[in-house]
């Protein structure tokens, strides 16, 4: 039989990455990690970004994914890496591609691997600040998560493509605090530390957690948020994966 | 459930009932070159569905388009809805929610038009969980001036008798001056504060000739069982009720496709879709002459679009989208006028980009590799189809299709030699006079496929797939007349041919066979060919719970068999009748009022024609035939070659991406 080889474009070797942070907002957060990728890609083409590909038949643009919020979780803190056959202004790639995705997929900073502190973005991604908006009493939510605080573990139950898994929901929080939702104080936002575990414990597992162990259960599914995503200190504050100077990320995430 | 009128949106009240279903993406819209206008800029306000889950109605083309065409006018908007899942109709009733559009989030009942686009009669239970939920009265006669019209269009409209109860309107064929033609009707009629209510602007469409109301038409039958004698329970006649309306409806055709260059901005879906590639469709209709195939004869005649209208479609495709393939369409597009031209040249202008090609290759012959090859230069090799349709020689002289045995012979061995590593061949059981002999051919040319394969290249490693589907006679065709064959006689006969496929062991173990059992076949020629009677089926297995019944893990035959009973016997009438069994000459048929443009007595010779297997030649080659859509759509041909080329890029300028000037490339 005739082996054939692939025709097209020779392989360049990567000349430059780029972290890129974005968020996922509005009736957008309902996309999965596989929507957004698709998404990505084709606005990489439509963007003409000079992306490195894989070689072979179908060569892929090389692309690094990092820990994606759940479906149905918005985010101001996602993460991915891109690695590049040219040289390019990262601003020039953020604004390119902010503009070609749809609304509410949204391009926030796009920083130069070299500018970025050493290792991998995985390595960096080691907690998360949640905001869960939920439709509950803020003392009756306050006291609900003072008992899930004052548990040592919780195990909770989720169902896996792989079955039903059990994790403790418990010891990977750094910190939680309820405070009543501005202006309307029948509802309550849950603010979140969650250290990054294998599996990873998601706002619904806590909420799992918290139903567990006093009975919670909100009138209506919470909206939830991740805030931020990065190293987390020894004071349980998460910081700028992408920056090297120590910047507390609350800030961040109040500028967005 | 009340009815809701207001264009208000209901996302609000959606987003909590999103996180608790499957894949919510679906409902959100918002995709690249998605539209939502202002409800109030428009006077005629449309809703576009098509009933199947998301995934496989975001890429129809049909709806595309007339959304697309809608929405370019000023005094006109259109929004989409979908099937919704069976977690989210449960949870919508549970709220109190109505069906709503995915882009403005409006509910359907607030606009005034519903169209809904049936590819396949197997819809038909999704639209009247859409009219139920949308709190529009499930039958016609029961709406009043608050409803929209529900308009019904695509292949399966023309038959909607079916339907009929169910529908206000149809329309037949080419749908994108149609719903202009209808919105300017509506505009008008509002204009003028709605003198006469529903009734009149019913009657209004009626009256242009073109739009089909089934209540402005009596049906008669001839009386069931022994005093209808030969003719008991058929239609005895269908005729109009009232002046202002036409006898016969007429289909619509669009002339000249490069006036149409739609859709121009396809839609690009977050969520996943059956179809992930950009579709621009290089002809319209096709002169075959297949005779199973109600596509082709529906859509005569055939109409190109030109070259340089294809390559200004795919290049402002490409950038609308960020597609990286891009798929020529029509009913057999190696039968473009210039599609070797074609080919090559849209290969050579998108040689050093990603973006592929594709072809739905059908035809057997060299020419045919030689495109493929084309539209492969850089990529895999993975699988070429065929569909030769029929196991052997005769039954293909039958159903028009012919392709000798040695023609495939030769065409998979210079597939093979070329690279390409499988070949799927499809194939229809159940066609009018086949036999078990016709269909245990199938294995033979499977096995001597395999034989070819290994001594083209020298490799065991060969693999090719049987792919069967159970033929399903259509209105509008040479079968119309034909029995249809039972489920049982289907599934017995692949069963053999299974066997003779695995007869061989060292052959059969490079052979897969995909087939459907044979039942949803027969409830899908129950909706093709059924009567007005059958409505009563309709509605009586979907409140028995039909829901997607284009699923196999949704569709249920004995749900639908004992719908069938209940609705059909107090009629005197069955399954029997409107399947398995052949239809007389002189039988007055549910769409006989509904104009093709075939000439029924054409048909009918073309049916005898196929009994004694003779071969009708293609129009576009040899003489017409006389089909009769030419003369009655005033209609003809228009095919080139043209001789012209892709039109050159034009530059627009200033680079789109700001690297472009940048002059630090490397290596």
């Amino acid at each position: 039989m005739a082996r054939r080889l692939p025709e097209g474009p020779a392989h360049v070797a990567p000349v430059q990455r780029i972290r890129l942070e974005y968020a996922k907002r509005g009736r957008l957060r309902f996309c999965s990690h596989r929507d957004f990728a698709r998404a990505f890609e084709r606005s990489l083409r439509r963007a003409e970004i000079p992306m490195s590909y894989s070689a072979g038949f179908h060569p892929h643009p090389k692309i690094s994914y990092v820990g994606a919020a759940p479906t149905g979780v918005g985010s101001e803190a996602e993460y991915l890496e891109i690695a590049l056959a040219r040289r390019c202004e990262p601003e020039a790639i953020r604004a390119a591609l902010d503009a070609v995705l749809p609304e509410g997929l949204d391009i926030l900073r796009a920083v130069d691997v070299e500018d970025c502190p050493p290792g991998s973005l995985a390595e960096h991604m080691q907690a998360s600040v949640w905001q869960l908006e939920l439709a509950a009493d803020p003392a009756v939510t306050a006291a609900a998560v003072a008992r899930l605080l004052a548990s040592e573990s919780v195990l909770v139950e989720r169902l896996t493509k792989d079955g039903v898994r059990s994790l403790d929901a418990r010891a990977p929080i750094v910190s939680a605090e309820v405070s009543p939702e501005p202006g309307n104080d029948t509802r309550a936002i849950l603010k979140l530390v969650v250290r990054q575990v294998t599996p990873t414990v998601r706002p619904d597992d806590v909420l799992t957690a918290l139903r567990a162990v006093a009975g919670f259960a909100p009138s209506q599914p919470p909206k939830a948020t991740r805030l931020a995503q990065g190293p987390v200190d020894d004071a349980g504050l998460v910081t700028d994966p992408l920056c090297t100077t120590e910047l507390p990320v609350a800030r961040a995430a109040i500028e967005h | 459930m009340s009815v809701t009128t207001s264009g208000d949106s209901l996302f609000d009240r959606l987003e909590p009932l999103l996180t608790q279903v499957s894949k919510p993406i679906q409902y959100v819209g918002g995709e690249l070159n998605a539209r939502t206008k202002d409800w109030d800029s428009a006077r005629v306000r449309w809703a576009l569905m098509y009933p199947d889950a998301y995934e496989v109605g975001l890429p129809n083309q049909g709806v595309q388009i007339l959304y697309e065409v809608l929405n370019e006018r000023a005094d006109a908007l259109a929004e989409r809805t979908y099937a919704v899942w069976p977690d989210l109709e449960k949870l919508l009733r549970e709220n109190g929610l109505p069906q709503f559009t995915v882009d403005g989030h409006r509910p359907i009942g607030a606009f005034d038009v519903f169209g809904i686009s049936f590819s396949t009669e197997l819809g038909y239970t999704n639209m009247l969980t859409a009219l139920d939920l949308a709190g529009i009265p499930l039958h016609a006669a029961d709406r009043d001036d608050s409803h929209p019209i529900v308009l019904a269009g695509g292949h399966a409209a023309f038959n909607p008798e079916p339907i009929a109860d169910f529908v206000d309107a149809a329309v037949l064929g080419d749908g994108e001056q149609i719903v202009g033609a209808i919105t300017d009707v509506i505009a008008a009629f509002k204009a003028e504060g709605s003198p006469g209510g529903r009734d009149e602007l019913l009657t209004r469409l009626a009256e242009t000739g073109g739009v089909y109301v089934p209540r402005f038409y009596d049906v008669e039958y001839f009386p069931a069982g022994d005093e209808g004698g030969a003719a008991a329970g058929q239609l005895a006649s269908v005729r109009p009720n009232r002046d202002r309306v036409p006898a016969r409806i007429s289909k619509h055709t669009v002339m000249d496709l490069d006036a149409w260059p739609y859709p121009k901005t396809p839609l690009v879906p977050l969520a996943e879709s059956v179809h992930e590639r950009m579709s621009v469709e290089i002809f319209r209709g096709c002169t075959r002459g297949c005779r199973f195939c109600q596509a082709g004869m529906i859509t005569r005649p055939v109409r190109e679009r030109s070259i340089e209208g294809i390559g200004a479609m795919v290049e402002a495709g490409l950038n609308a989208t960020g597609f990286e393939e891009v798929g020529l369409l029509s009913l057999s597009s190696a039968d473009h006028s210039e599609i070797g031209p074609l080919a090559k040249q849209l290969a050579d202008r998108y040689a050093d980009s990603r973006v592929s090609l594709s072809l739905p290759s059908t035809r057997v012959d060299a020419f045919n590799i030689d495109l493929a090859n084309e539209f492969s230069r850089n990529g895999r090799r993975s699988g070429l189809t065929f569909a030769p349709e029929g196991g052997s020689e005769r039954l293909r002289r039958v159903i028009n299709k012919m392709v000798s045995h040695q023609d495939l012979i030769n065409t998979v061995t210079a597939a093979y030699s070329q690279g390409w590593r499988q070949v799927k061949l499809y194939f229809m059981c159940g066609l009018p006079t086949e036999t078990d002999e016709d269909v245990l051919e199938i294995a033979t040319m499977a096995q001597d496929v395999i034989r070819a394969g290994r001594q083209a290249t020298g490799s065991r490693d060969i693999k090719a797939t049987v792919s069967i589907g159970g033929f399903v006679p259509k209105p509008h065709t040479p079968f119309q007349w034909a029995a249809q064959a039972a489920p049982e006689v289907i599934d017995d006969r692949l069963r053999k041919l299974r066997a003779a496929i695995n007869s061989e062991k060292s052959l059969g173990r490079n052979i897969g066979m995909r087939y459907h059992d044979g039942q949803p076949s027969l409830i899908e020629g129950l909706l093709s060919r059924g009567d007005r009677r059958v409505g009563a089926v309709i509605e009586q297995v979907w409140r028995d719970g039909a829901r997607f019944d284009g699923w196999s893990e949704h569709f249920s035959y004995a749900r639908w068999i004992a719908a069938a009973e209940t609705a059909l016997t107090p009629v005197g009438v069955s399954i029997d009748f409107f399947t398995t069994r052949e239809r007389f000459a002189d039988e007055v048929l549910p769409w006989d009022h509904l104009d093709s443009g075939l000439d029924k007595q054409w048909l009918w010779d073309d049916w005898q024609d196929a009994l004694t297997g003779y071969e009708q030649d293609d129009c576009r080659w040899t003489p017409c035939f006389d089909c009769g859509v030419c003369p009655t759509m005033g209609t003809d041909i228009q095919i080139g070659p043209t001789g012209k080329t892709l039109l050159p890029l034009v530059s627009t300028g200033t680079p789109k991406a700001p690297w472009a000037v940048s002059t630090s490339v490397e290596p």
